[in-house]
């Protein structure tokens, strides 16, 4: 499991810009709800906009410490 | 990657315009991810083949690094990668995944 500051910290080190906001699922701290809002997104597919998240937390989804990421990216309008 | 599981991943690839990688089948998806992808294609009544990586070790893994992509489900369309759950539910709701899949089985 994670602590939701510690997977904002992993994206914005990524996406210094990113507005993130994270939501536990189940309280388990593996099921995470992960909206992210970045101008890095700009132009950008929506699936290579889910890969530069997953970049960002490739460790923690190889270990599984997450075991399920939903993902919403968005470009601030 | 292994180039035999490459090319296996390919063969699959191209063996239906519309290819999903879950955890599970159709029948019986044994993810809540991959269920609702299913589901979706369903309700969009396109024909879908599937494949089980929960049954094969080396194309869980192929897969992944394939699609630079570290979660199943993941959808193809015709040889491209759509993306897996997240991008699927977007797609259907805003009534782009219907168009996308009507061009692809028209083609």
């Amino acid at each position: 499991m994670v602590q939701p500051e510690q997977v904002r910290e992993a994206i914005q080190k990524a996406l210094p810009d990113a507005a993130v906001d994270v939501e536990d699922l189940t309280g388990g701290g593996d099921h995470l709800q992960v909206k992210v809002c970045s101008v890095a997104f700009a132009g950008q597919s929506r699936v290579q906009q889910h890969q530069m998240i997953y970049r960002a937390l490739k460790d923690e989804l190889a270990s599984e410490a997450i075991h399920a990421l939903a993902l919403q990216t968005s470009t601030p309008a | 990657m292994d180039a035999s599981v490459k090319q296996r991943i390919e063969t699959l690839i191209a063996s239906s315009p519309i290819f999903v990688f879950m955890k599970g089948n159709k029948l019986m998806p044994q993810c809540g991810f991959s269920n609702n992808v299913v589901q979706i294609l369903h309700s969009l009544g396109v024909p879908f083949e599937t494949f089980d990586v929960l049954a094969d070790m080396e194309i869980r893994q192929g897969i992944k690094d394939f699609s630079d992509w570290p979660t199943i489900p993941q959808v193809y369309v015709k040889g491209e990668f759509l993306g897996g759950s997240d991008i699927l539910i977007e797609m259907y709701n805003s009534g782009e995944l219907r168009e996308k899949l009507e061009v692809a089985l028209a083609s």
